[in-house]
């Protein structure tokens, strides 16, 4: 038990008494948990199935072989999983504008964005993380990965990186919704199409692609080149295999830029300056 | 903290809203030159019609919204600039959003909002206690807010904007919605609130009710300007609201057109229930229906208010 006068516990009080509550008040809804979790599990399955079906017919997909692929989609589903799970939520910023629920953290003396990211957490997303977690470990297990210790933190770094990475989409999307009346349906394209591509290799992508969801998004930087990296294997046009090392590069960016979407949402919203 | 100094200061205070009228843009001023300053400890009604910028005025107060023009200081703070402080020193019950946890029991809702606020355990405990008497929240307290009757929510929603003990208390239309004895307890408890912790209210209300069982002095506002600033009573006296006996009387009588200080406004089933107008200055209930009793005799009776939508529609027809 920490000590209750320590300045992180009194700061972070009030984030803890709504996690707590959020993740008492779905427990205790247990058949509809057990269900969501049954659900969110068969999702999961149901999306590794297609990559699998994809390899019935295919040996190899943009120069990965089905092992490989498992690493791949393992890294993303498992990443974007946990940051759904703690995130996932922020992208309902219209729900939470239509119910004055925003106005709500304004008289709050917490600063509005920790607000908004604390208020739920969904467990039910464990389940997902779960397959992703599952595809990883098959994949590393039957693919010919070289052992060292820079794999290992390679792995980690990379894992840690892409949460942050798809947990700053969420808020990028969130500000983005500011200003969109049905805010989510076009930033699902992004936030979701993201999760979709970051599951695959880049190699299969053109150009255009390459630099929306490579870059400006950086989608390949939570999977893909961080397991061609790992495996040793040669990049692909505009992405060199050393970029696998640039995770956390991408989850500055991605932060920085969600950031910056939350500011200028905010700002909006109050009707100018903030 | 000296006690003297003003709550709330507007000057000039004004805010725009850009709008889309077509494929045209205009600009909707929603509040004008307000400018209004009210001390520490008074009970203030903020009235006006739909639209007339009562909730822009409050979000400006809160901090949720930038002014456009002028300035204002809520609590001797920049709404704006110093929210996070602010929030700790006012406390807001919106009529139409929940500050509570919709599936949680409401004492959970008041644990959390005390973390949030980070009260000690002694005065969360001390306060929980106050406001759980005083506002007869025990029966319900285990309760999920989901559950609860509009009344029991409204009264939970209040303790749970009070519970960090603010200074200044903004109610928006608090008691929409509300059965009679609902309404009376709340504004029983409003009244106790101020005089136990001399907090300042600022509530926005349809309910004239409100107005006269609550507040000292009455902001009415029309198309973002303020149209009057004083009583009550001033206020209807300008323009001349008035109150209505009802009376049921037990014989048709001729209508009633001599009782002094009235004015008869008309009668139904052959002079069996009648309507008389009086000015609440000059006379008195009392005195209206024993005038009456003297000619014929009273059944039953009634006291129609000048609502506030009466009040505001006669200044509003005056200045157009």
């Amino acid at each position: 038990m920490a000590d209750p006068t320590s300045p992180l516990v009194t700061l972070t009080r009030p984030y803890r008494a709504v996690l707590s509550s959020r993740i008492r008040s779905q427990r205790s809804y247990r058949a509809n948990f057990t269900i969501d979790l049954v659900s969110s599990l068969l999702v999961g399955i149901v999306e590794l199935a297609e990559v699998g079906v994809l390899f019935l017919n295919v040996d190899r997909l943009g120069g990965l072989e089905f092992t490989q692929i498992l690493i791949v989609f393992g890294l993303a589903d498992l990443a974007f999983s946990v940051a759904d799970l703690a995130f996932g939520h922020c992208d309902n910023l219209p729900t939470y504008l239509r119910a004055g629920t925003l106005d709500v953290f304004y008289l709050r003396p917490q600063p509005l964005l920790l607000q908004l990211i604390t208020s739920n957490i969904s467990l039910r997303r464990l389940a997902r993380a779960m397959v992703g977690l599952a595809s990883l470990v098959t994949g590393l297990v039957l693919a010919d990965v070289d052992w060292s210790f820079a794999a290992v933190a390679l792995l980690l770094v990379s894992a840690l990186s892409g949460i942050a990475t798809f947990a700053a989409m969420f808020v990028w999307a969130a500000g983005a919704q500011f200003f969109l009346i049905d805010g989510a349906e076009a930033t699902n394209a992004f936030v979701y199409g993201g999760r979709y591509a970051a599951s695959q290799p880049a190699s299969v992508w053109n150009r255009p692609l390459k630099v929306v969801f490579g870059f400006f998004f950086p989608m390949a930087f939570t999977a893909y080149l961080p397991t061609v990296t790992l495996l040793g294997l040669p990049g692909t046009d505009l992405m060199p295999s050393w970029l696998g090392w640039c995770a956390p590069l991408a989850a500055i960016f991605t932060w920085a830029m969600a950031l910056l979407s939350w500011r200028i949402g905010v700002r909006h919203y109050r009707g100018g300056g903030g | 903290m000296s006690t003297d100094t003003a709550i709330i200061e507007t000057r000039e205070l004004g805010r725009d809203f850009k709008v889309r009228d077509g494929v045209r843009r205009r600009t909707l001023t929603a509040v004008d030159d307000l400018s209004v300053c009210v001390g520490a400890g008074e009970a203030v009604g903020y009235i006006g019609a739909n639209g007339a910028g009562k909730s822009t005025t409050i979000k400006m107060l809160c901090g949720i919204l930038v002014p456009t023009r002028g300035s204002v200081t809520t609590c001797g703070l920049r709404p704006v600039a110093d929210r996070r402080e602010l929030a700790r020193q006012v406390g807001v019950v919106f009529g139409q959003r929940t500050q509570l946890w919709w599936d949680l029991p409401v004492r959970e809702s008041f644990t959390i909002l005390a973390a949030i606020h980070g009260l000690g355990r002694t005065a969360e405990t001390a306060r929980t206690e106050e406001l759980v008497d005083r506002l007869e929240l025990a029966e319900f307290l285990g309760t999920p807010v989901r559950q609860l009757s509009l009344g029991q929510r409204m009264r939970a929603e209040v303790a749970a904007a009070l519970l960090h003990s603010p200074r200044l208390v903004i109610l928006d239309e608090p008691t929409i919605g509300l059965d009679v004895l609902s309404k009376q307890r709340l504004r029983e408890f409003l009244v106790a609130e101020r005089t136990v912790h001399g907090t300042t209210l600022l509530l926005t209300t349809h309910d004239m009710g409100d107005v006269e069982r609550l507040c000292d002095r009455i902001l009415l506002v029309d198309r973002g300007r303020l149209v009057w600033d004083g009583t009550l009573a001033g206020l209807s006296r300008t323009v001349g609201a008035q109150r209505v006996l009802v009376v049921d009387l037990a014989a048709s009588t001729p209508d009633l057109v001599d009782v002094p200080s009235t004015q008869h406004l008309g009668s139904e089933g052959g002079g069996l229930r009648q309507r008389l107008a009086f000015d609440p200055d000059t006379t008195t209930a009392a005195k209206v229906l024993a005038a009456v009793s003297e000619r014929v005799e009273v059944l039953d009776l009634a006291v129609e208010e000048p609502d506030v939508e009466d009040v505001v529609r006669r200044v509003y027809a005056a200045r157009r």
